[in-house]
């Protein structure tokens, strides 16, 4: 090894506490990045894989009733590739031992064995015989939710018969892999299970022989899928057709684009605060050793090295940190993305995870850490380079200090000698004071990023459910029905208030956008479900016009007192124009609200109702639910309470662990930046320091006067930290803005105050290490080397 | 004494140097018009009170500054216009430095010191017997810490010879030295000029140290008062100050 380079693993040594420091900031950057890359292209290389293996299809469509022949006709639509006809049904399940009414959708499989699109990828068991009426395969949730095995029993209610049913297999569907009931905004797979059964017996039991009620299909490459979606809703118009969609509107497929957005979002954020941290810690750091080394570079360029050479040495130094910390980075990335693999596993079904690091990801990585530390750097390399040998052989001339702005106001004779030491040496420098509080600020900022989303979703959970939704069950026929229903129902024991609800599919237009949604329809002066305005104010339903969530009137570009053209989805299919009367809050979900008798007349039903809310007493929910479970027409029952406390738990795991990763990282930057700046306070001072205690200052004093400056730096970057951390937090919240939901900026007061305490120790952490050297500063050695 | 006896050649020639130091307010007179020879295989003493511009004149015959007029040859070449590559290159094979402070790199070990040096230059000495030359065969592995004042001189002195240089300059040598070491430094000196023929510049504000020189230049104020040849060479072994 040539001797110059030796001289590099040296110094790196002499300094290693701020290498570890740097490496780690570095670390961590990189980490971020090649955990959420990897994990994101390892998410959709299963996916596309997942969706090419098991034929997912690319158009959906469900209607009434049409029969096989239709089929024919359909397949003449230019573009289409496979067509699939189904039987897609819902049904309400009736597991033995667990009292909570469950619901599901039964799907068909075709006789001839394996299905032509959304195959089932079968984890036990085997497909059901043909022509067995009491064989079904569930999805893997729902069997894990219930540990259910082949062979086990469950009851069902189809087409209002209930039947035993066996449980032969257990699979996965490219349809389903984010596994959610309609209309829920949180997936419950002990109350919500999707199962398959053969075509006959399925077709049989809901009078659709040589007929079906659902449609697959994909397309051949370069087909136009909107040209194809139109044709197909004229095609099914007749038969009862509630729209044809694409992908982009199929749930399972919707959920999982927005979580990939999600994680490229912060594939992004949080890499470029950490390499920004490391660049201007790097900067800092080396720009201070050569500082140190202005004599030797000197005697170097005295014996011919020439200023390329001295160019390079301290190249090197930089890319010998950025490599331990892009080495360590991409280790940690690494199993970071594979464990976040395993967390998303656990939500989304995939069969199996190919989990993949691109080498080039890791190229990247090295390749922008490298380069922001070099530019970081450069001024200093440059310096270094270009050091007149000469003039460096001297000593550097005594820092100029002058007296601050705080002194000149008059504030001068309220500060100690020691005060006035530390003012004066944070103005010397104040870009650099100034970066390191934006460093420390940034560590409070990710802080805050952590728990932010922990803050929103108890606020979003309060105003859906507190304030909107107060409905403790929610009951929905199989068909519209009338009015009596809800009489039916208060009688049973234990319910205390019921109001009735109508749903109609519609797709809502203006101009050239357009929305698949469902109108609700409710009852005026109902308590049970409530609109919110802007201020979570509770708004009176108007008795015409549609009232629209805010963020659903954005999409559509409309606003109150906008014209809307609404276009029905079942029945006779009408499309009417409706006055958009107010635009309504809502965190969850985006829907249409409009008086339940004025979406009646315009529906030309009469008093017809699709479901009713109701409030009903605690005590008595076991009662009610064995009576719900004995009325035929009812589809489905949603037990608020239930859904709510699943959500948490699903939710607080990724938390959780989103916070400790922030939290880890967070203290990193917190302790690099601090530490750093010490190490760098303590080397640049220690003679004068020095001099201090031999003319009879004590350590405590002269400790005030090194750690007194980083303590006001790091309280001076908590509030700017609160600041940037909001709105991070901001810009998160702005980003993530989807029709699923939106999550409100809302910070509570222990967001902050965790934030602050996390940075705090981590300075004090790095504090007490400097405090420590001081304390064994020597003091002759100090003052009898020369400046 | 093979070279020393040779005063033909002229390894350097200063003509009418001036350097003028830029300080804002004022402007700071370094060298007000100096002409020198220095001659091949010779030791030169440069005598002066601190600011007679002793440094800044072996600064420029170094070819770590510049001269404000006038110029300087080294072996017939210009260098007074040399372009800063060019001065590295000068620098690389030709000079040799010791400074006051000594200098040395310290991280690196005495013998690292040396091969930092001899790996850049063209036809060097093994560092190791260049260490052996200046008496230290025994303290390669030594960090500068762990080195006497007196050593670390010497390390400097056998970095500034290991590569052969025609010329050695240097920077109030024993300035930081006690007398007895400082006397073991200047005998290392005149060996070196001696068994190797290097010509030798040496700076100093002690008067008695002139007495090893074969020639000894007054420097007071930026000019050169007075140029006194030694008709007698005192050994270091012989000075006492």
């Amino acid at each position: 090894m040539k001797t110059i380079n030796r001289k590099i693993l040296r110094n790196l040594w002499g300094m290693k506490g701020q290498v570890i420091a740097i490496a780690l900031v570095i670390a961590s950057g990189v980490a971020t990045f090649i955990m959420s890359i990897s994990t994101m292209q390892s998410l959709k290389l299963t996916q596309a894989t997942f969706y090419k293996d098991y034929c997912f299809a690319e158009v959906f469509a469900s209607l009434k009733r049409a029969p096989e022949s239709l089929r024919l006709r359909i397949q003449k639509i230019p573009g289409i590739d496979r067509i699939e006809t189904r039987v897609f049904a819902a049904v309400n399940i009736d597991i033995p031992g667990f009292p909570d009414p469950a619901t599901g959708h039964i799907i068909s499989i075709p006789d001839s064995g394996e299905a032509l699109l959304n195959r089932l990828y079968l984890r036990q068991g085997r497909l059901p015989e043909p022509s067995r009426e009491d064989e079904v395969v569930i999805g893997e949730p729902f069997a894990e939710a219930h540990d259910f095995k082949p062979g086990d029993k469950i009851g069902a209610v189809i087409n209002s018969r209930r039947k035993s049913l066996t449980i032969v297999g257990i699979a996965l569907s490219p349809e389903h892999i984010y596994q959610m009931p309609p209309g829920a905004v949180f997936p419950d797979f002990e109350r919500y299970g999707v199962m398959w059964m053969g075509r006959a017996p399925l077709g049989t039991a809901y009078d659709l022989d040589d007929a079906f009620n659902n449609i697959t299909l994909t397309t051949s490459p370069g087909a136009n899928i909107n040209d194809i979606i139109d044709r197909l809703d004229k095609l099914l118009k007749p038969y009862g057709g509630l729209g044809a969609y694409g992908r982009r509107d199929q749930l399972s497929h919707r959920y999982l684009s927005e979580e990939f957005r999600q994680l490229e979002q912060m594939a992004t954020i949080f890499p470029v605060i950490f390499l920004g941290v490391a660049t201007f810690l790097l900067s800092v750091v080396i720009g201070r050793l050569i500082n140190l080394q202005r004599e030797e570079v000197a005697v170097l360029k005295a014996f011919g090295y020439r200023k390329l050479d001295i160019g390079l040495h301290f190249v090197k130094l930089v890319l010998s940190i950025v490599l331990a910390g892009v080495i360590l980075g991409i280790a940690g990335g690494f199993w970071l993305g594979k464990w976040m693999g395993t967390i998303y596993m656990e939500f989304y079904r995939f069969p199996f995870l190919k989990y993949e690091l691109h080498p080039y990801v890791a190229v990247i990585a090295a390749l922008v850490s490298a380069m922001a530390a070099i530019l970081g750097t450069m001024h200093s390399l440059r310096k270094a380079a270009l050091l007149p040998p000469a003039q460096a052989m001297r000593p550097e001339p005594p820092a100029t200090y002058r007296e601050t702005l705080p002194e000149r106001l008059g504030l001068k004779r309220l500060l100690s000698q020691p005060t006035r030491m530390i003012v004066r040496h944070i103005g010397r420098r104040p870009v650099q004071s100034l970066l390191s509080v934006s460093g420390i600020a940034f560590a409070c900022a990710i802080m805050m990023v952590g728990s932010f989303q922990g803050d929103a979703i108890d606020y979003m959970v309060d105003v859906q459910f507190g304030l909107s939704q107060r409905e403790d069950l929610t009951v929905t026929f199989v068909e519209p029905t009338s009015r009596k229903a809800l009489y039916n129902l208060k009688s049973i024991e234990g319910i205390e208030h019921g109001e009735v609800f109508r749903t109609v599919p519609v797709r809502l237009r203006s101009g050239h956008r357009s929305y698949r949604t469902a109108i609700q329809g409710l009852e005026s002066g109902g308590d049970l479900q409530r609109l919110l305005n802007a201020e979570l104010k509770t708004v009176a339903l108007p008795p015409s016009g549609i009232a629209l969530t805010d963020h659903l009137g954005d999409m559509l570009g409309v606003r109150a007192g906008d014209m809307l053209t609404v276009e029905v989805l079942e029945g006779s299919r009408p499309v009417f124009n409706v006055l958009v009367a107010a635009l309504v809050s809502q965190y969850i979900g985006v829907s249409a609200y409009m008086d339940m008798s004025a979406l009646n007349r315009l529906m030309r039903e009469g008093n017809a109702i699709s479901g009713v809310y109701l409030a009903a007493d605690s005590q008595y929910l076991q009662e009610i639910f064995k009576k719900l479970k004995g009325i035929p027409h009812i589809a489905g029952t949603e037990i608020r309470e239930k859904a709510i406390k699943k959500f948490y738990e699903t939710m607080g795991e990724t938390i959780l662990i989103f916070t400790f990763i922030n939290t880890f990282l967070a203290g990193i930057i917190a302790f690099g930046v601090v530490y750093n700046n010490a190490r760098i306070a303590l080397s640049e001072r220690s003679r004068e320091l020095a001099s201090l205690r031999v003319l009879g200052f004590t350590r405590a004093e002269i400790s005030y006067i090194l750690l007194g400056e980083l303590g006001i730096l790091t309280l001076a970057a908590v509030p700017l930290g609160f600041l940037i951390g909001r709105g991070m937090c901001d810009y998160i919240a702005e980003n993530l803005k989807t029709d699923l939901f939106r999550v409100p900026l809302i910070l509570e007061a222990n967001t902050y105050a965790f934030a602050a305490t996390v940075v705090l120790v981590a300075a004090c952490v790095s504090g007490l290490i400097v405090r420590r050297r001081l304390d064994h500063l020597d003091l002759i050695g100090v003052l009898k080397t020369k400046e | 004494m093979s070279k020393s006896a040779d005063k033909e050649t002229v390894v350097f020639k200063a003509r009418k140097l001036t350097k003028v130091y830029d300080m804002g307010e004022v402007k700071v007179h370094a060298l007000r018009g100096v002409d020198l020879e220095l001659y091949s295989g010779e030791l030169i003493v440069l005598l002066g009170p601190s600011g007679s511009g002793k440094s800044t004149l072996l600064n420029i015959i170094g070819g770590l500054d510049t001269a404000t007029s006038g110029n300087v040859t080294y072996q017939e070449q210009d260098i007074t216009m040399a372009s800063d590559e060019e001065l590295t290159n000068y620098r690389r094979f030709h000079v040799g430095f010791v400074f006051q402070f000594y200098n040395l790199i310290p991280s690196l070990t005495a013998l690292e010191n040396v091969a930092v040096v001899t790996e850049i230059a063209e036809n060097p000495m093994n560092p190791a017997e260049a260490l052996r030359l200046v008496g230290l065969g025994d303290r390669l592995d030594h960090f500068p810490a762990q080195l006497s004042g007196g050593e670390q001189q010497r390390v400097a002195i056998a970095r500034a010879v290991a590569k052969n240089p025609e010329v050695l300059l240097c920077d109030e040598p024993t300035g930081a030295l006690d007398f007895a070491t400082g006397i073991i430094v200047l005998e290392v000196l005149e060996r070196i000029n001696r068994e190797l023929g290097t010509a030798t510049v040496l700076i100093t504000h002690n008067a008695d140290i002139a007495e090893m020189a074969d020639r000894v230049i007054y420097l007071s104020d930026g000019l050169i008062s007075r140029v006194r040849i030694n008709g007698h060479k005192k050994s270091p072994r012989e000075l006492r100050w």
